[in-house]
């Protein structure tokens, strides 16, 4: 018997395998959202294309939503802010930054081709962007809990539309936007009028990438022992504390990620609506992800999803309702709430849950 | 008058006084629920402009609003209505608290705070229906006739601004007896403090909620009434009632939140930068209108200061988390 | 499986059944502009018929009915029913997307009528744009709305003509010297309104003394009417909306202030009259029509809404009605009703007499038509002048 240590390097997966398992995901991902864009996309219409897109950003703001509020169970209820910040991040670069270099107001087509590099540069500024507000409002969590929490990010998502509303007019004519240079615009996010004329970049390929990257990372981060930290904290900040968990940097860490890619969610929102209306993103907007989290399941990627999908479309299926379409929404939420106050997926995962391990069980036999 | 002399001085004292009674008549009811519950009751702010739309029911079905000019309403008009809409309100504090938050007493907070979103929204929409009151603004400026009441030193004492400040002075007057007086207000006072153990000891911790909700639902119709007098009625689902009760919130949550004098110095103190403040700022920049919308921002500010430094609030005390 | 997990699935499938059953309603045909040639002809109309600005879409949208109604009841055109289909946008942007492209690609429709704010006719423009179906905006003021492409059109005027209309009723009617300006800006409409006025007052000779900001909805404005006051104006410009107008006014006048007040189209309703109370008496504002004008077009129009709705019709009704039977005119004018010959039947509309005026399409697809500017007289609305750019 030769010793462990002898051992190791035979036990040790190769380079290759490793960092193939690692990737592997993300490479099906591409392909999954390259299937998104090209068959299902055309396969069902116009119309069902604009509620996936719909459903697409919602599950990358509600996913990264749950990183803070399910995994490290902290109160925001700001997170429309960091959608608002890295919208206007995103769009300042592919509307001033597209008549400055390539000399259009329009969409350039082309995979991959100048317009889409810039929008995908956006998107990463937007993220950037915001991770730092997401940073600001992170901070202040060291000392606050619970409820106060939830007031302070609210508060900050009023202070990010009110600090959108008193920007500068956005100037739509192209030489006036060329005389000013890309750091003067800075502030010329619209104001109250908001920011319109957005190119609209955003197809079902890049927002399903994005969204099946973070669920990706939101699955590995979940089984991590980064994720068992956020959890620790969530369940008992001071036993976590105790056990050796730098509560300060995971609580800042989550706020980081959650913002990341919230700014990337905004800058997809504003590439496909075409416009930013800071009105349209306060707290009303952070209200309906947080409803999404709560009804989907805290901490449950799959929750998130099945939430995602049934708060966009569940909206679109009450307009036969006519008036009484947001009552009738008012007084589901209240019910499920009432009967089923884990939501529909509590915290367990779809494969974790008995009904799935039956019909495997039931399945192998 | 020049932004800096006494009277305008005078001026603005009045109106953050006002103002600030405004709050601190709704504060108060976010507060007392907080306290006893440890719950933002969201819905609150659409107790105050029900209670607004119900005066405004209740005045125009006696025909006191037929007319449409301010004041034109009898004197004994304006009381009346705000006794029937304080019981009405208070009805529906109860209702909703029974039907739609007591089978979540034991759940995760955040479930509750949805369910209170959606009660709001309910109330908002329902608020908005034809049938109900409409998605129109209204007044119920007949009520009312905004008489200078007397002239000091150039500022006009109006009756509006005195009769906010009047009755918020007696309502919270009223309020402090029954929370540190009477029985059920030591009740109450036991059920914030410990709820299992209150109830041990023999207080009925639903009627003490009942209560609760009873009176904060009564003070914020009668926040609604002075609001809507003040600026008239804009439908239910309008925003600025929600940024109204944000605003009331905060107050609550500045000066102390579960804390009656609290609610009061941190409604004053919201009140005093937003009138104040604005007005100073807004005569030092006036080539620089959109400083005028920072409002929000000071009293959001103000909250994120008071809660890093005293998380318990200015008047609150201090509680030491037992591990 | 324990009763939670049945209480979950049943609510999950609940909720998706309903799915299923809207998705059943439509065939998904795709979109196009290869408009069909018998049967009825498809119309849509995308509105905000919930929500805060409620009020402004059922408005427009029952007097396109009540067009579409008289029409029918003529024939049709080319003999063929109409037939209109009402999205709710709820006053979002996001919304109004989804609503034309549930429009144009779920049910057909040949042109689209739509919106009422600017901000959502620029959501839903670029949509009609992309699949060459014509919309026309009955009553988005703000210029950017027809630069999205050349088949969006509106049928109401400008705000920078909004601005110099107002502006030239002050200097010439009120002979105003001194202006003073407040403002929403929170509102693009209000501050771009004000920006126009200010800009032509200033051409036409007048001094601006003051300019007050307030942010809408908050009506805390007593340091704004003491500036005013102080400022010694003629004439008090106020661009803002109804909503806010009519308690600004009451308030004005409470705290002293005597000079009329000139509004824009945002002031119309009949609520403002009953928040003002007696304040409203001597002020005036720029709209698109007054119901009590003597011409045959208003008369008939006003009085079948009336019989219809059993209320007075407001200029955005007014401004969807021309808007409908423009639409219809270019229809009859069309050799077919694809999405090109539509289009271009629009923009060649001529001398259009409707119920807020005679108007042309321009070359860049806005309404070249005159202003009204109605004065509150004992609570009632009259006409005051009719004010149009030579």
């Amino acid at each position: 018997m030769r010793a462990l240590q002898d051992r190791v390097p035979d036990l040790r997966p190769a380079l290759a395998t490793s960092v193939g398992r690692s990737a592997l995901p993300f490479a099906i991902a591409v392909v999954l959202a390259f299937a998104m864009d090209k068959l299902v996309g055309p396969a069902v219409g116009a119309t069902w294309t604009k509620i996936l897109l719909d459903v697409g950003i919602a599950i990358l703001l509600a996913g990264s939503l749950n990183v803070i509020n399910g995994y490290a169970g902290q109160f925001s209820i700001g997170h429309a802010g960091f959608m608002l910040a890295g919208g206007y991040a995103a769009a300042w670069l592919t509307f001033y930054g597209s008549v400055h270099w390539f000399g259009t107001k329009e969409p350039i087509a082309g995979f991959l081709g100048k317009g889409q590099l810039l929008f995908l540069a956006g998107c990463v500024l937007a993220g950037v962007i915001a991770s730092v507000f997401g940073v600001i409002v992170g901070l202040p969590t060291l000392r606050l809990r619970g409820d106060y929490l939830a007031i302070v990010t609210l508060g900050f998502g009023e202070i990010m539309r009110v600090l959108g509303q008193i920007t500068a007019r956005q100037p739509k004519n192209m030489t006036t936007i060329k005389d000013m240079s890309m750091f003067d615009l800075s502030n010329n996010l619209g104001g109250a009028e908001g920011f319109s004329q957005v190119p609209s970049y955003t197809t079902l390929f890049f927002v399903y990438l994005f969204a099946f990257v973070l669920l990706v990372l939101v699955y590995r981060l979940k089984y991590s022992t980064q994720g068992r930290a956020l959890l620790a904290v969530r369940e008992n900040e001071i036993a976590a504390e105790a056990m050796g968990v730098d509560t300060t940097r995971v609580k800042v860490v989550a706020f980081i990620f959650g913002a990341f890619f919230a700014g990337i969610g905004g800058s997809l929102y504003a590439h496909q609506v075409g416009a930013l209306d800071p009105k349209e993103l306060g707290f009303m907007k952070s209200i309906d992800l947080v409803i999404i989290v709560v009804i989907g399941g805290m901490g449950s990627i799959t929750g998130v999803v099945l939430g995602a999908a049934i708060l966009v479309i569940l909206p679109e299926v009450f307009r036969q309702f006519a008036d009484y379409r947001m009552i009738a929404y008012a007084l589901a939420l209240i019910l499920v709430m009432i009967l089923r106050p884990q939501g529909i997926m509590g915290v367990k995962e779809l494969w974790e849950t008995s009904w799935w391990r039956r019909q495997l069980a039931r399945l192998k036999k | 008058m020049s932004s800096l002399s006494a009277s305008d001085l005078l001026q603005t004292t009045i109106n953050f006084l006002a103002v600030g009674g405004l709050y601190a008549l709704i504060a108060l009811g976010y507060t007392l629920v907080y306290g006893i519950l440890r719950f933002i009751n969201f819905a609150h702010s659409d107790i105050v402009s029900w209670g607004a739309w119900i005066a405004l029911t209740v005045a125009s079905a006696a025909g006191w609003l037929a007319s449409g000019r301010s004041g034109a309403a009898p004197a004994f008009a304006l009381p009346l209505v705000l006794l029937v809409t304080m019981a009405v309100c208070a009805a529906m504090g109860v209702t909703i608290e029974r039907l739609a938050y007591r089978p979540l007493r034991k759940a995760p907070r955040l479930n509750v705070l949805i369910t209170a979103i959606g009660v709001s929204l309910f109330l908002q929409n329902v608020g908005l229906l034809d049938k109900v009151f409409g998605n129109r603004p209204s007044t119920i400026s007949a009520l009312l006739q905004n008489d200078v009441l007397a002239t000091v030193g150039g500022v006009q004492l109006r009756l509006f601004d005195m009769l906010t400040i009047f009755l918020t002075l007696v309502l919270v007057v009223v309020l402090e007896r029954i929370v540190y007086g009477t029985r059920m207000g030591r009740a109450m006072r036991a059920v914030s403090f410990d709820e299992r153990v209150a109830s041990l000891m023999g207080v009925n911790v639903n009627v003490v909620v009942s209560v609760t909700f009873a009176l904060g639902s009564a003070l914020a119709g009668a926040g609604g009434i002075l609001f809507a007098l003040r600026n008239d009625l804009r439908m239910t689902a309008d925003a600025s009632w929600v940024l109204l009760g944000l605003k009331a919130f905060v107050a609550a949550v500045v000066g102390g939140i579960g804390n009656v004098r609290g609610a009061a110095a941190g409604a004053l103190l919201i009140a005093f930068v937003e009138v104040f403040v604005h007005r100073y700022v807004n005569a030092a920049f006036p080539d620089k209108p959109w400083v005028g919308q920072l409002q929000d921002i000071y009293v959001f500010g103000i909250l994120i200061l008071v809660l890093m430094f005293k998380p318990s609030g200015l008047l609150g005390k201090a509680v030491r988390e037992k591990v | 499986m324990n009763l939670n997990t049945w209480r979950g699935l049943v609510i999950a499938s609940a909720l998706l059944s309903f799915v299923a059953c809207d998705k059943g309603k439509k065939d998904d045909k795709g979109g196009g502009n290869q408009a069909p040639t018998t049967g009825t002809i498809v119309l849509g109309h995308f509105a905000s018929m919930t929500g805060p600005q409620a009020t402004f879409g059922i408005s427009t949208d029952q007097a396109i009915r009540l067009a579409i109604e008289e029409r029918n009841a003529k024939g049709g055109v080319k003999g063929r029913r109409l037939e209109l289909v009402t999205i709710d946008d709820a006053g979002k942007q996001s919304e109004a997307a989804t609503a034309v492209t549930r429009l144009i690609n779920d049910h057909h429709a040949v042109a689209v009528l739509g919106e009422v704010a600017s901000s959502l006719s620029l959501a839903g423009g670029p949509i009609a744009q992309k699949a060459k179906v014509p919309m026309i905006s009955p009553s988005s003021t703000n210029p950017d709305v027809t630069d999205v492409g050349d088949y969006v059109f509106r049928v109401c005027f400008l705000d920078d003509f909004q601005g110099w209309v107002t502006a030239k009723f002050a200097r010439e009617n009120l002979k105003a010297q001194k202006a003073a300006i407040l403002y929403d800006q929170a509102q693009a409409y209000s501050s771009g309104l004000a920006d126009y006025f200010e800009k032509a007052f200033k051409e036409m000779g007048g001094t601006i003394v003051t300019k007050q900001a307030y942010t809408g909805g908050n009506l805390e404005i007593s340091s704004q009417l003491q500036s005013v006051k102080g400022a010694g104006a003629d004439v008090v410009f106020l661009p803002g909306y109804y909503s806010d107008a009519g308690t600004i006014i009451r308030k004005a006048r409470e705290a002293g202030i005597k000079v009329p007040f000139v509004g824009g189209d945002g002031w119309d309703s009949e609520e403002l009259a009953k928040i003002a109370g007696d304040a409203i008496n001597g002020n005036y504002y720029s709209n698109h029509y007054v119901p009590d004008e003597d011409r045959p077009e208003v008369r008939n129009f006003v009085g079948n809404y009336q019989k219809k709705y059993g209320k007075t019709p407001d200029a955005l009704a007014a401004l969807g009605y021309d808007a409908a039977l423009v639409l219809f005119d270019a229809m009859e004018r069309a050799p077919s009703l694809d999405g090109k010959p539509l289009r271009d039947a629009i923009a060649g509309t001529k001398n259009f007499t409707g119920v807020t005026g005679t108007f042309s399409i321009d070359e860049n697809r806005n309404a070249k038509k005159s202003a009204v500017i109605v004065e509150y007289q004992g609570g009632k609305k009259v006409m005051a002048a009719r004010i149009e750019k030579k």
